[in-house]
């Protein structure tokens, strides 16, 4: 485990960005390497939705 | 059968249907003497329905203009005041088997490509393409489109209709199949669909022309050839779209126009009742001199290619079109990826070299649109806001998700109860 964190400190993260577009900028703008992954809550959460959604697929 | 196996059965019977379409270029003729439901006081616009008052600048601009082509008006001014006198009958082409580019205007005297299905014997119409820039069909006016229009009206039209029945039909299929491998994806870029389109005309052009004539027809298509063959690539799209329309269950996007003030769609299960939403802006390149601030929100029944899997659908098979409407190749690629997961299966006839050669994504399914919130992505000309102008750009837009949320719930009203 230490010489992971040791490699972690010395090579630094690379990061995966779930979500949120902004971290996946921020990361890359500091030069991290990141990868982005779209995610959001479907049907952006709307519970009326979702409900309707879970019959029909 | 419970409801999401009646679903998903619905939804791979209409990508059977759609599959099985073949449209071939039959004829053209005027609108008047093939559109159903055309009269000579109707003029046909895109999008969803919509009232003069309500119309973008441009689509003003184009059905004033376009009452002087008809000889219903003697000016331009003479054009609005009888657009706004309640004496022409406006309708949506969607209504009429028709689509049309930008503002979309049809009207009785406009010759139309004529499209059949030979199984089924369905026809899709659209007028034939003007050029780019100042053009009716992006709301320009003057001296010089009434000018070309009665040219395409008196010289185009004819001598291609002769050259298309002595052709006995042309397969537009084939050719956006076959465009797609050369670099078009068929709605913003149509260059080598117009090119393998004029190599089919051309020995029946020649059996049929004078060859003075058959030099100036093609010296316009070929001027024109970045956009010429969209005109037969939407009614092509039309004829494939239409297929899947009315089966019940069925919860595919069937139709995906914009009038410039609204955008709308259709849903194979629910009918003809349109889901609407504000039409977007588009983000895009501009001409020299133009910007945001002068353009119209994103116009005209040219989705109908997004709705069976081309354009903004087939952007990876079409790296240059990022040099036209902004981005950078790789994002044509990703663009496509994109729709893989909002679409129920993927194109037998139209596929992408680059993403070894896979089908296109086809057949929009509301609800992974909703549950996903990702809209069609969509690719586009775009119009001035003021009537006169004409095309200043072209750009990217995703349609609004709120009219997809609005069909889902009627869906689930009319099927769950």
């Amino acid at each position: 485990m230490t010489k992971k964190i040791d490699e972690l400190v010395k090579d630094g993260p690379v990061v995966i960005n779930i979500g949120l577009r902004s971290f996946f900028e921020a990361s890359k703008t500091q030069g991290i390497p990141v990868v982005h992954i779209k995610w959001e809550p479907p049907a952006r959460g709307n519970r009326e939705l979702l409900h309707l959604l879970d019959k029909l697929l | 059968m419970n409801i999401k196996k009646s679903i998903d059965t619905a939804n791979q019977e209409a990508l059977e249907k759609m599959a099985r379409v073949q449209p071939i270029l039959v004829d053209i003729d005027l609108a008047i003497n093939v559109i159903p439901g055309m009269d000579k006081k109707t003029v046909l616009h895109a999008g969803p329905p919509i009232d003069w008052e309500k119309m973008s600048g441009p689509t003003k601009g184009a059905i004033a203009g376009i009452l002087v082509y008809e000889g219903l008006a003697d000016s331009i001014e003479d054009g609005y005041d009888l657009a706004a006198s309640g004496e022409i009958k406006f309708d949506p082409n969607h209504d009429h088997d028709a689509v049309g580019p930008m503002t979309g205007v049809t009207a009785p005297h406009q010759s139309v490509f004529v499209l059949e299905d030979p199984k089924t014997k369905a026809r899709a119409f659209c007028t034939l393409n003007e050029g780019r820039g100042k053009v009716l069909r992006f709301g320009g006016w003057g001296d010089d489109v009434l000018k070309r229009l009665n040219w395409m009206k008196d010289i185009l039209a004819p001598t291609m209709k002769k050259a298309i029945i002595h052709s006995k039909g042309i397969d537009i299929k084939s050719i956006i199949s076959e465009s797609l491998h050369m670099g078009d994806e068929a709605h913003n870029r149509n260059r080598s669909g117009t090119y393998l389109f004029l190599s089919e005309l051309t020995p029946h052009l020649l059996d049929t022309a004078d060859s003075e004539i058959v030099k100036e027809v093609f010296q316009f298509v070929k001027d024109n050839a970045d956009i010429f063959h969209l005109n037969l690539s939407m009614p092509h799209s039309k004829l494939i779209a239409d297929a899947a329309r009315d089966i019940e269950y069925c919860s595919l996007m069937v139709a995906m126009a914009r009038n410039g003030t609204d955008i709308g769609i259709q849903v194979s299960g629910l009918g003809r009742s349109w889901f609407t939403s504000p039409a977007t802006m588009v983000d895009g390149l501009y001409f020299p001199g133009y910007s945001t601030a002068d353009a119209c929100p994103d116009l005209g029944d040219s989705t109908i290619s997004e709705v069976i899997g081309i354009g903004g659908f087939a952007m990876a098979a079409s790296p240059a079109i990022v040099s036209f409407v902004g981005g950078v190749a790789t994002d044509a690629v990703s663009r496509t990826e994109r729709m893989y997961e909002i679409t129920e299966g993927i194109s037998k006839s139209f596929t992408i070299p680059i993403l070894n050669f896979r089908g296109t994504p086809t057949g929009v399914d509301i609800r992974r649109v909703v549950e996903l919130n990702e809209t069609p992505l969509i690719n586009t000309g775009i119009a001035h806001k003021d009537a006169g102008v004409g095309q200043i750009g072209a750009g990217l837009t995703a349609a609004p998700i709120e009219m997809f949320q609005d069909a889902l719930r009627t869906f689930g009203k009319k099927f769950l109860g």
